[in-house]
C-alpha cells in the first residue's frame, strides 16, 4: 500500500473549482405565477428579477488525490462537501475550474435503482447491472452479496419482496450490492453509519479492501472515529472553501478545536 | 500504516476529549472567521499534471460512437430494469399479473361500449370488434411509451444523480417495458380474434415487423420528449391532450380509409392522416391480423412510411438526446 515511492499517480484532480447552484422559484416578493412567465420570456437577462438564487457552494477549490489514498472530507452542515463529491463524479457542473480524473470515479450507493416491491434477490441483480457489472460478474458475485449482508442470516429473506425488510436489513443490502463492485475512485458519503456494529466492522473492513484494490477513496463523515479508522489525509472545508489539507490527525485536531471539542468516546457496546 | 495512524490517533485523543457543552457547537457557524485562503497550486500546474498522467475532464459527454458502445454494454441493465418495473406494477395486488391482460381487455371493452354501441362508429366496418381492439392496443403501446419517456429522466432524477449510465438507457427501457406490456395485451387480442371468427393466416407473421417498426419509433420519439421534459418538466403536463388529439386523429376507433373514401377532403389532409405515424402502424397491425383488412385499404407505400418514421424517429431521436447527455440530473 505504501509504495509511494518515485512519483506518485494522480487519480484526481480539481483545479480552482467554482460550484454554483441556481435554485427556480425562490420568488421573493409575491406572484410566483408572474415569476414563472417572467423566468421563460427572460431567460438570463434577469435571473434576479425573476427569482432565480445562485448559491455559491463550493470556491476555488484545489487538491490532487493519488493512487492508494483514502480521504475524508469534513466541514460542519452545509459547507459543501457533498457538492463536491458530486462535483467529482461528474454529476455536477463545475462554474468555473475543472475536475480531471483518472477513471469513472463513482459515489458509492445503488438505492435509486433499487425497487422496494421486488425480491431482495431481483435487487441484486438490478443493482449491480445498473452499476455496469456484467451478468457474469453479477452471477460470480451474488454468493458473497448476500453472505456480506447477512440478510439470509435469520431465515430465507432474500427471496421476500424488500419493502418487508427492516430498515437496517434494507440498508445493509444496498450497501452489499453498492460495495460489490470495484471503483477506480470510489466516492462514500456517510454510508458507514448503517446497520448494527457488528456489520459497521465488516464495511469498514470492506473499505480498506476496495481501497486496496481501487485507487483512491473519498469519505464524507461527520463521524470523526470513522474518519480516523479509515483515512490517512483529511480536506477540511469551510462555506464553500478549502480551510485545510492535510494528515487526518493535524486537520482533525484544528477541527475540532473549531467545533469546540472532539467527539464523545464512542460507546463500548 | 494503517495501524501507525490508528495509534496514533488513539494516543492524542485524551487530550483533544473535553466535554462538549451542547449549546456551544449548536451556534458554532454563527462565530465562523474567514477562513484563510486555501493551499492553491498554480493553474497550470495542475492541467499539465493532469494532462502528463492522461486523465480527462470529469463528466464530459462522450462522442457517438463511444456512446453507442457504452449503451450496448448497458443491454443487460436496459432489459432488467423493463423487467423490474413491468413486474413492480401489479405487485400489491391480489390478482397481479393478471392485470397484465386484464388491463387491455378492460380498455378494449370501454371503448366498444361507447363507440361501438352508443356511438355507432362501427357502420361500415367489418369485424368491427378486431378492429377496434387491434387499435386500442397498438395505440396504447405508442402512448405510454411517449408518456412515460417524457418523464424517463425527470421522474428518475435520484437514478441519474447516483448512477453513471449512458442516459438513453431510461427512454429505452421504458419503451422495452411498454412492449413487454404489449405482447401481453397482443396475447389477449389473439384470443379475441379467435373468438370473433377470425381465421389465423401466414401474414400474422406480418406482426413482428411492424411491432418492431413501431418499437424503434416509440423509443426515438420517447428519448426527444425526455430531453425535453428533462429541461422543461411541464410538459409531462401538457402531454395527455396532445396524445389524445393525436389519438382522435390516428384511427383508433374509425377506419380512416371509409371516411376519407365517402367526403371531399382537401388532398393534403388525405395525405396528412394517411402518413400519421401511429396510424400508418394500427393498419399495418390490422392487416397482418385480420383477414377482412384487405390490402386496398391501405395507404400507398405504407411500409416505406412505416420504416421512414422509425428511422427518422429512431435515429433523430437518439442524436438529439445525446447532444444533451451531459445536462441530465443537473442544477
Amino acid at each position: 500500500m505504501a509504495e509511494r515511492n518515485t512519483e506518485a499517480i494522480p487519480t484526481v484532480i480539481a483545479d480552482n473549482v467554482d460550484i454554483v447552484y441556481r435554485v427556480n422559484g425562490t420568488g421573493s416578493g409575491k406572484g410566483s405565477a408572474t415569476a414563472a412567465l417572467n423566468r421563460i420570456l427572460r431567460r438570463e437577462k434577469a435571473e434576479k428579477a425573476a427569482g432565480v438564487r445562485r448559491v455559491h457552494a463550493v470556491k476555488k477549490v484545489s487538491f490532487v488525490a493519488y493512487k492508494g489514498e483514502a480521504i475524508g472530507l469534513i466541514g460542519t452542515n452545509g459547507s459543501g462537501k457533498s457538492t463536491l463529491l458530486k462535483a467529482v463524479a461528474g454529476l455536477l457542473p463545475v462554474e468555473h475550474g475543472k475536475i480531471y480524473t483518472n477513471g469513472q470515479p463513482s459515489l458509492l450507493g445503488v438505492n435509486a435503482a433499487l425497487m422496494n416491491d421486488l425480491t431482495g434477490e431481483r435487487n441484486v441483480w438490478l443493482g449491480g447491472l445498473a452499476m455496469g457489472m456484467s451478468r457474469e460478474q453479477v452471477r460470480e458475485r451474488y454468493q458473497g452479496i448476500v453472505d456480506f449482508s447477512g440478510i439470509n442470516d435469520k431465515g430465507d429473506f432474500i427471496t421476500l419482496p424488500m419493502r418487508t425488510y427492516s430498515s437496517g436489513m434494507a440498508a445493509r443490502l444496498r450497501f452489499s450490492i453498492a460495495a460489490a463492485k470495484d471503483h477506480d475512485v470510489l466516492l462514500i458519503d456517510e454510508a458507514l453509519a448503517t446497520g448494527d456494529r457488528a456489520f459497521q466492522k465488516r464495511s469498514e473492513e470492506r473499505i480498506r479492501e476496495l481501497r486496496e484494490r481501487a485507487g483512491t477513496v473519498f469519505l464524507v463523515s461527520h463521524n470523526n472515529k470513522s474518519i480516523r479508522d479509515t483515512c490517512e489525509r483529511v480536506l477540511w472545508l469551510e462555506r464553500g472553501v478549502l480551510r485545510m489539507d492535510g494528515p487526518t490527525e493535524e486537520v482533525l485536531e484544528a477541527y475540532e478545536a473549531f467545533t469546540g471539542g472532539a467527539d464523545k468516546p464512542a460507546k463500548k457496546a | 500504516m494503517k495501524r501507525t495512524v490508528r495509534k496514533r490517533a488513539a494516543d492524542s485523543d485524551p487530550d483533544a476529549r473535553t466535554p462538549t457543552p451542547r449549546a456551544k457547537a449548536a451556534d458554532v457557524s454563527q462565530v465562523l472567521h474567514t477562513p484563510p485562503p486555501a493551499p492553491a497550486q498554480a493553474e497550470d500546474d495542475l492541467a499539465a499534471l493532469a494532462a502528463r498522467h492522461g486523465l480527462s475532464v470529469s463528466g464530459a459527454r462522450p462522442s457517438l460512437r463511444e456512446y453507442v458502445r457504452q449503451l450496448w454494454a448497458r443491454r443487460h441493465f436496459i432489459s432488467a430494469f423493463a423487467t423490474a418495473k413491468l413486474t413492480a406494477q401489479y405487485s400489491e395486488a391480489k390478482l397481479g399479473q393478471v392485470w397484465q391482460v386484464a388491463t387491455p381487455l378492460l380498455n378494449a371493452a370501454v371503448y366498444y361500449f361507447i363507440f361501438g354501441i352508443l356511438l355507432g362508429t362501427s357502420r361500415g366496418v367489418s369485424d368491427y370488434i378486431p378492429f377496434l381492439v387491434t387499435g386500442v392496443f397498438v395505440w396504447t403501446f405508442t402512448q405510454n411509451s411517449i408518456m412515460s419517456g417524457t418523464r424517463a429522466i425527470s421522474g428518475n432524477l435520484g437514478l441519474v444523480r447516483a448512477l453513471h449510465f449512458p442516459r438513453a438507457a431510461l427512454p429505452v427501457s421504458f419503451a422495452l417495458q411498454q412492449l413487454q406490456q404489449l405482447l401481453f395485451s397482443m396475447a389477449a387480442l389473439v384470443v379475441i380474434l379467435l373468438c370473433f371468427g377470425v381465421v389465423p393466416g401466414v401474414s400474422w407473421v406480418l406482426a413482428f415487423p411492424v411491432l418492431l417498426l413501431q418499437f424503434v419509433f416509440n423509443a426515438g420519439v420517447s428519448m426527444v420528449m425526455a430531453r425535453m421534459g428533462a429541461k422543461t418538466p411541464d410538459i409531462a403536463q401538457l402531454m395527455p391532450f396532445i396524445l389524445r388529439t393525436w389519438m382522435y386523429v390516428s384511427g383508433v376507433m374509425w377506419s380512416i380509409d371509409s371516411t376519407l373514401k365517402h367526403s371531399n377532403m382537401p388532398h393534403v389532409v388525405k395525405v396528412l392522416l394517411e402518413s400519421n405515424p401511429a396510424a400508418v402502424y394500427i393498419d399495418l397491425m390490422r392487416f397482418a391480423l385480420i383477414d377482412s383488412f384487405k390490402a386496398h385499404q391501405l395507404p400507398h407505400h405504407v411500409w416505406a412510411y412505416a420504416l421512414g418514421w422509425a428511422l427518422l424517429a429512431g435515429v433523430g431521436g437518439f442524436i438529439y438526446f445525446w447532444k444533451a447527455e451531459e445536462t441530465y440530473g443537473r442544477g
